[in-house]
């Protein structure tokens, strides 16, 4: 028998060269963790990738408790939520985390793409792992928008209501798309039904696979640094980044630690403050669904107030729709809008300095904008950050240009 | 001209019609919830369901044994797992006040426990309302005072003020007067206002007690792992140069 066995070569390697000789298994964890060289001097702003996954992943399995006990059906749907918070088993926390996950999820992808904007992460080579990236925010909005119509209280219904009639103001095919969005002549059961399919389906599934798509590309090309510069051009002899350390154990071991402070702040909220004044759960949401009383006041979410305090600047509709649709999609071009000599905040002039920060205060204002009643003076407010909004991007080929930049390192600055 | 305002958006709820003044109850205080209880069963749950809260569950976290549940708070329940349905009938209570009384199950998360408190006690007599009162907070309610009898009726004062526009007078709401005394003594009475809201604040959240009390031993955990995981980074970090 033993001589069979030396023959055809098992006993060498054990479970793992038999898994190795059928699947890559030890060369996927080489190429993306213990091989993947990542620069050293990551800072602050670079934790925030590997803590969308982590929210991605709380959204996921909390997600998949809530569909057990949900019902999509405009009868049952904000009663199951109830029972949900009452009579489920330790459902209240799952329903908290996954209230509190969508918020978290907003935060960190937001932060995330700022620190692309401060470190020039989308220029050459990464273009595709940010249009990449773009394309996962907006599944992510949709995933949101979807998700919030759900516990079926007033602000999902009326919300719902606002944003899909915006359709309405494409001309001559506008009322007929809103319809087929609905699959009614007013948000109902059929859109409940359909938006539920969407929301624990169709979206999960694509920004699974956008969030892979995502992190191959990155690993093509590797990760960008707070310097901007690549250290795959200073190689030692054996062929590692000199500045660069695997990302198992090294970056693996101090994300663990942003991990745990990032989820000191989530249990925070989920535990002491799960309705975060009215921002991760709305007051008006409370209510159940009633297509007789508008609210008073209807806003979405925190995190889409921006794109509604721009559509609300417009006094037409579909300009006001063609505004906010263009907001959302401008960062898509700033791989080609930027075209600074150098890649990082570090090195830039005080003109992209000036600008970023400009850009920063617009769109924290036109938040809080979005959260207020369009009159008089706030209106005016959010046409002017409006415009500055959209100046940052429009003018950005002019300003990067004639900014005065420094010169860049060879090396990433680390100060061991 | 005089605009005699007296229509459903006279006043905004909330908004400028009075200062609400703070609930400052306690959801921790067992015995306030258990007189919250019972005024809710002997006041409200005529009219107002509280659908999504069960009498058992509600017994085991207001320290009440089954009995006690049955005998003094369950008038319109079979079984402890039932929940809290009105005993008003659908069709009576549209043919009364318009329309089904609104489910209390989870009302001060929508309107805030201060508005709820608030409005308990801004009812005032207002003889061409078909209930003889009308509420300050929630103008052309058709909800009677349920509490006069402990409270007493009181009447409000509007003073006249010119409108923003400048074109007519609007009423602006000042204080209210009291016209008949009530059973009890002020003061008793807005505890049994306090103890009710608090029943309210609690029945529209009940892991509330117990949330916050988790959440200190998920952040002590989180807080020890955090010193170790900083101590794997160190030691994992120290070759790098």
């Amino acid at each position: 028998m033993a001589r069979i066995e030396s023959e055809i070569g098992t006993p060498k390697g054990g479970f793992l060269k038999w898994i190795d000789d059928r699947f890559p298994l030890s060369k996927t964890m080489k190429h993306h963790a213990t091989e993947y060289y990542a620069s050293k001097n990551f800072n602050f702003w670079y934790f925030f990738g590997v803590l969308a996954f982590v929210v991605l992943i709380i959204q996921l399995v909390t997600g998949i408790f809530l569909t057990m006990s949900y019902k999509p059906s405009a009868a049952e749907a904000f009663a199951s939520v109830e029972y949900i918070m009452r009579d489920v088993e330790l459902g209240w926390l799952i329903r908290y985390m996954h209230s509190t996950g969508a918020s978290a999820f907003f935060i960190v992808i937001y932060l995330h793409m700022f620190r692309a904007m401060l470190y020039g992460s989308y220029r050459k080579p990464r273009e595709l792992i940010w249009l990449i990236g773009m394309l996962i925010f907006f599944a992510m909005m949709a995933e949101a928008f979807a998700g919030y119509l759900l516990p079926w209280g007033q602000m999902s219904y009326w919300g719902a209501q606002v944003i899909i009639s915006l359709f309405g103001a494409i001309p001559v095919i506008g009322e007929t798309l809103v319809e087929y969005i609905r699959g009614d002549y007013s948000i109902s059961d059929i859109t409940l039904n359909r938006f539920f399919a969407l929301h624990v389906i169709a979206l999960p599934m694509a920004l699974v696979a956008l969030v892979f798509v995502h992190i191959v590309a990155l690993h093509e090309v590797g990760s960008n640094n707070p310097d901007g510069v690549e250290i795959k051009d200073h190689k030692g002899p054996d062929g590692v980044p000199l500045d660069g350390v695997a990302f198992h154990p090294y970056h693996t071991s101090k994300d663990l630690v942003a991990m745990i402070v990032f989820l000191m702040f989530f249990a925070g909220v989920v535990f002491f403050a799960p309705e975060m004044g009215g921002f991760f759960l709305e007051y008006a949401n409370f209510d159940p669904a009633d297509t007789r009383v508008t609210p008073e006041h209807i806003q979405p979410v925190w995190y889409f107030t921006p794109f509604y305090a721009m559509l609300r600047a417009v006094p037409d509709k579909l300009i006001g729709a063609m505004t906010m649709g263009a907001a959302v999609l401008l960062p898509m071009l700033l791989p080609w809008l930027d075209r600074s000599r150098v890649k990082s905040i570090r090195y830039r002039g005080w003109l992209y300095k000036s600008a970023l920060a400009i850009f920063t205060v617009s769109f924290l204002v036109l938040g809080w904008l979005g959260t207020q009643p369009a009159s008089g003076l706030y209106v005016l407010l959010a046409r002017v950050f409006t415009a500055l909004y959209f100046g940052f991007f429009l003018l950005m080929p002019y300003y990067t240009v004639i900014d005065k930049t420094k010169p860049v390192p060879d090396r990433v600055v680390w100060h061991g | 001209m005089l605009l005699l305002v007296t229509g459903p958006n006279a006043f905004a709820a909330g908004d400028s019609a009075m200062e609400l003044v703070p609930a400052n109850n306690d959801v921790s205080d067992t015995a306030s919830l258990q007189r919250g209880a019972r005024n809710f069963m002997n006041y409200c749950s005529g009219c107002h369901s509280a659908k999504y809260v069960r009498f058992n569950r509600m017994g085991r976290d207001l320290g009440l044994t089954e009995e006690q549940l049955i005998e003094n708070l369950m008038f319109n329940a079979e079984v402890p797992h039932d929940t809290i349905q009105r005993t008003m009938r659908d069709d009576d209570a549209t043919r009364w006040f318009g329309k089904p009384p609104p489910d209390l199950s989870v009302v001060p998360r929508s309107r805030g426990i201060d508005y709820v408190f608030n409005f308990l006690q801004s009812f005032y007599i207002q003889s061409e309302s078909p209930t003889g009162v009308d509420n300050i907070l929630l103008p052309g309610t058709s909800m009677p005072d349920v509490l006069w009898d402990l409270q007493g009726y009181q009447k409000a004062i509007f003073s006249e003020h010119e409108t923003e526009d400048g074109g007519g007078t609007e009423l602006v709401f000042e204080r209210f007067e009291p016209v008949t005394e009530g059973n009890i003594s002020h003061e008793e009475f807005q505890t049994f206002v306090r103890d009710t809201v608090n029943f309210l604040d609690y029945m529209s959240e009940p892991v509330q007690l117990k949330r916050q009390a988790i959440g200190v031993w998920v952040l002590m955990f989180l807080a020890v792992f955090l010193v170790l995981a900083v101590m794997l980074k160190k030691q994992i970090w120290k070759d790098v140069s």
